[in-house]
């Protein structure tokens, strides 16, 4: 074990899969000689050299649709997207082609691409440093989307996204990137797509939560624990494919299920648990399912902390939960 | 021009009036750069692009507009919009997020309002290049007698965004007029890993345009060059692709440390081609300032934007309830909604209507 940030349990994740496969190589602006912009390239570049490690033009689009040609050829691509608000410029060849490529192709070509890009708020960032895109990608069929939360998941989610056969889009809660630090384990470690983790037991209400936003979640909890309510918080991980299993088994047991997300609230990815919920556990409920998102609005660089799904929104909602 | 001798004023048909109203808002362009940069690392500015060293560009191609004419610009224009006359408290209320920030605290973009027509500069680079050509396109169709302005960077060129607006304005030529700030770097990335081609100016020449590559650090040349030109497309003449070379002489913004991959040498080599000190050398080799003058002029300016920073840090901040406004023309009820949710948790006032 080595005590990492997020950055760097990134950045050794990276190391470790380029080490082990020669088919991985990383490209996107400014991950060379500077390291990435939040430096979770650092040093790759003098360790792997330029061919491994590119530096590329500023085009999303081209950073994404090279990256495809790439898998195409045998490459295991992780390409970067500096901030998730400037994917967009690459939407076209994500939605269009890296989604559709193993389908459309009936399994003769396919792209194992894992785009990597920072996103969420709480840094002032503004508009555009700051969106939560992932119910885009969520949407798309042909894609996984990955949201980790703790420097070991980083570190186990990246590696088995590299080694995954399919497409994956890999978000990194920015304002975790340098503010947590622990022990990750060392050398090959992975952690499954698809599964998630309780992160917090409890018997009154569960909170379902990925990101960032599993920080908030606890908080609540914690308050909420003084109030006599008893919070579970589930940490999703990933959202395509999620865990409904461990989804289903905590709202049965608590009947009371919080969804909490940074993203706006109308078709975020919260609606699609609701839905699941409401389809296939509905009798287990005690209380309507409540979500806490983002508001229906860009994201503001004025008053973000009033826009994040923060803890006393969360635990409002908790109460609300419990109250019904 | 380097060996020699500048020509006279009047030969390039400039006021003396011309000449410092320029260099005044150069200086002032720095000035205020300068306190932004502060103001950040204070934490009173979220993030700043700093434009240091290029102030040339902004105060060379704001100059060469009329008031009428319309700017999209990109995030290191500060010197454009001086050059059109907005005062340095609007910037300020602007930059601080004040009750007064004419863009109500949405966005990061230094400046925008419609009464100078000044668009509210993009973060995602290039995405203003094809609104630039739609917008006009439209006065065209409207029979105004406008010219729009796009400035970008060199990075911009690698995107999609430039070429499709470029190329669409090659073919309806409406009177657009792109301008190329080559500042050398894209964060990390220099313009030599940006493009194989040797200059941006030609790459017009694939879409049937003219290519006009000028010294941006001299704001004469780019004064000149764009006026012509901007009064050319004015006359129905086609777009134009200018690229004003310069050298970002700070970071890419406040988040950025470019010591990570960029000599001093190379910096201070740059640096010994400040537009503001050759400038200067200039009125003073003409006789239209002299020391003392300057010293003075710099001193006002000084003074001035001191005295607004000091002012805008006393003004009130944005009321929570703004995030909601101007999401749509009216907030449907899911919006009014949250509003009320956001009211109860805070303790807050009505929301107005945007």
């Amino acid at each position: 074990m080595t005590v990492m940030t997020f950055a760097k349990a990134i950045n050794d994740a990276l190391r470790h899969e380029m080490k082990r496969d020669e088919r991985v190589v990383v490209l996107g602006e400014d991950v060379g000689v500077n390291g990435g912009v939040f430096r979770c390239t650092e040093h790759l570049l003098m360790e792997f050299g330029p061919s491994r490690v590119i530096d590329t033009p500023l085009s999303e689009s081209a950073i994404i649709g090279v990256a495809i040609g790439m898998a195409m050829n045998g490459l295991r691509p992780v390409a970067e997207i500096q901030f998730s608000d400037f994917i967009f410029g690459g939407f076209e060849q994500l939605v269009s082609n890296l989604a559709k490529i193993r389908y459309r192709n009936a399994g003769h070509y396919f792209a194992p691409v894992v785009v990597r890009a920072p996103v969420g708020g709480g840094v002032r960032g503004g508009m555009y440093h700051s969106q939560s895109p992932e119910a885009y990608f969520a949407h798309t069929a042909g894609l996984k989307v990955v949201i980790p939360s703790t420097p070991s998941d980083a570190k186990g989610l990246l590696i088995s996204s590299i080694r995954d056969e399919d497409p994956v889009i890999f978000f990194e809660p920015k304002r975790l990137y340098h503010s947590l630090r622990e022990d990750v384990p060392d050398g090959d470690y992975t952690v499954p797509l698809g599964k998630a983790r309780l992160v917090r037991e409890g018997d009154d209400v569960s909170v379902i939560t990925y990101g960032a936003t599993v920080y908030d979640a606890l908080e609540a909890a914690e308050r909420a624990a003084k109030e006599g309510v008893s919070v579970e918080v589930l940490d999703l991980r990933t959202i395509v494919p999620y865990d409904w299993e461990a989804i289903s088994r905590s709202v049965r047991k608590t009947g009371r299920p919080v969804i909490a997300h940074e993203a706006q609230r109308t078709a975020g990815f919260g609606a699609e648990i609701a839905a699941m919920i409401a389809e296939r556990e509905i009798y287990s409920l005690e209380a309507p399912v409540l979500r806490v998102t983002g508001y229906d609005t860009p994201f503001p660089l004025v008053h973000e902390h009033h826009y994040l799904p923060n803890p006393e929104r969360i635990l409002r909602a908790i109460r609300r939960s419990v109250a019904s | 021009m380097r060996g020699k001798a500048p020509p006279d004023p009047e030969t390039l048909g400039l006021s003396s009036e011309d000449l410092t109203r320029m260099y005044r808002t150069m200086v002032l362009t720095r000035v205020l750069d300068r306190y932004l940069l502060r103001l950040q690392r204070m934490g009173k500015v979220a993030l700043y692009a700093e434009t240091i060293g290029e102030e040339a560009v902004g105060v060379g191609t704001g100059y060469a507009l009329r008031p009428e004419d319309v700017l999209f610009p990109s995030y290191r224009e500060l010197g454009a919009f001086l050059m059109r006359g907005v005062p340095v408290s609007e910037i300020l209320d602007r930059m601080l997020n004040t009750v007064d920030d004419p863009l109500k605290g949405h966005e990061f973009a230094i400046f925008g309002d419609r009464r100078y027509n000044i668009v509210p500069a993009p973060t995602p680079v290039a995405t203003q290049i094809p609104l630039a050509v739609g917008y006009a396109m439209a006065s065209k169709v409207k029979g105004e007698r406008i010219v729009v302005m796009t400035i970008f960077g060199d990075g911009a060129t690698s995107k999609g965004d430039f070429h499709e607006g470029v190329n669409f304005a090659s073919v309806h030529k409406p009177p657009v007029v792109f301008v190329c700030r080559n500042n050398q770097y894209a964060i990390s990335t220099h313009v030599s890993k940006q493009t194989g081609s040797s200059t941006i100016a030609q790459k017009a020449v694939a879409y049937g345009l003219e290519g006009i590559r000028v010294d941006g650090n001299d704001v004469l040349a780019v004064y000149l060059t764009t006026r012509a030109v901007v009064e050319r497309v004015r006359d129905g003449g086609a777009p134009v692709l200018i690229e004003a070379l310069t050298y970002r002489l700070g970071a890419h913004t406040t988040s950025d440390d470019p010591k990570r991959y960029r000599t001093e040498e190379e910096v201070q080599r740059w640096a010994k081609l400040d537009p503001i000190e050759r400038m200067r050398g200039y009125l003073i080799a003409k006789g239209v300032i002299d020391e003392e003058r300057d010293v003075a002029l710099r001193a006002e300016i000084e003074g001035l934007v001191a005295a607004e920073v000091e002012r805008a840090l006393q003004r009130p901040g944005l009321e929570p309830a703004v995030i909601f406004e101007d999401v749509y023309a009216s907030p449907p009820w899911t919006l009014l909604e949250q509003a009320e949710e956001l009211k109860e948790l805070s303790g807050l006032q009505k929301v107005t209507k945007g």
